[in-house]
């Protein structure tokens, strides 16, 4: 940690500050995907403590999300836990990053591997030429982890009030928070591509093969196909 | 147990167990360029695959229902930049209104 102090004492505390700013902007744009999240995952049939299960321990909202939509809809095991960690796979690979800019060691390294997401890994990278990828990483893990857990909590409780998920509309909680989720990733053309790609043969699937796998055959073969073709 | 618990012990234990990997296995095998080209397209790949499941399908049947009025209204909030939370409480209200009206 010392490493990471600045020279001038001035100059850190702004750096602390605008973390921390930073980290609280980012942890509170989290909250209504939790909200959602926890509402749908009810909905859908989960109990409280599996939902905030789920939350606590795998904590990764796409994986979550994704694992909840396709039992909600009657899939497979196989299919919603091959959906859910394949969607994961990104954090090993973010971790590989962490590893190489936050260096955490010991015991240190069993919670850092935890909380390697999408949020923390782009504030570590981000203040890495700063000299602060290590603050910022933690700050940032602790504050999305926090807020992720009680917007997950209070969207369950808000979703046991609520009826089946067609009369609350529900159903489409799933579809919309996914395209809100990927929408800047669509600007960039093969990115486009591979979710048109994934798309086309999911839907060519369901009539064919059993519910829930259509996602992990369109999503697998499309990445692949779409990496491939891009040698 | 029931086959919720199984689903959520597996899915929580196999992602920390993906999150270690990157802390353990050589990152040098994990950096490859064909390896990052997969990861980097599975998440939006999987993500647009489920929208259409979800969206479209009702067991092996595929029909344009509520959830589709649903996601059409999430589609245009977007493209209007609407924050998060109005895009999904936009798209459930639509889909809750075209349900009750027996769309």
């Amino acid at each position: 940690m010392a490493a990471e102090t600045a020279a001038d004492p001035r100059d850190d505390a702004a750096a602390r500050r605008r973390i921390r700013n930073r980290a609280l902007a980012i942890a509170l744009s989290v909250m209504p995907f939790g909200l959602s999240f926890g509402a749908v995952s009810v909905a859908a049939g989960l109990t409280l403590l599996q939902t905030c299960m789920l939350s606590l321990v795998l904590f990764s909202g796409a994986s979550q999300f994704a694992l909840v939509s396709i039992v909600a809809a009657g899939g497979g095991l196989g299919s919603a836990l091959a959906t859910a960690l394949l969607l994961g796979t990104r954090n090993g690979l973010y971790a590989t990053r962490v590893a190489d800019l936050v260096r955490p060691r010991g015991w240190r390294r069993a919670v850092a591997a935890q909380v390697t997401i999408d949020e923390s890994t782009a504030m570590a990278i981000a203040e890495t030429e700063h000299g602060y990828a290590t603050r910022a990483f933690w700050t940032t893990a602790a504050l999305v982890y926090t807020l992720w857990n009680l917007s997950t909590l209070a969207g369950a409780l808000a979703g046991r009030g609520l009826g089946s998920l067609p009369a609350t509309g529900l159903d489409a909680a799933g579809p919309a928070a996914f395209f809100a989720l990927i929408a800047p990733r669509l600007r960039v053309r093969h990115l486009r591509v591979t979710g048109l790609v994934a798309v086309a043969l999911a839907v060519t699937c369901v009539p064919l093969l059993p519910v829930g796998s259509p996602v992990v055959v369109g999503g697998v073969v499309a990445a692949l196909a779409v990496a491939v073709a891009r040698r | 147990m029931s086959r919720l618990w199984v689903a959520v012990i597996i899915a929580s234990l196999g992602c920390a167990a993906l999150k270690v990997s990157g802390y353990v296995v050589p990152s040098r095998a994990l950096q490859r360029d064909a390896v990052q080209r997969v990861v980097e397209a599975l998440p939006v790949a999987l993500l647009s695959a489920l929208i259409a499941v979800s969206t479209f399908a009702s067991g092996h049947h595929l029909a344009a229902d509520s959830r589709a009025v649903g996601l059409a209204v999430a589609v245009a909030l977007v493209l209007l930049r609407a924050p998060f939370l109005v895009v999904v409480v936009g798209a459930c209200a639509a889909a809750a209104g075209a349900h009750a009206l027996h769309v």
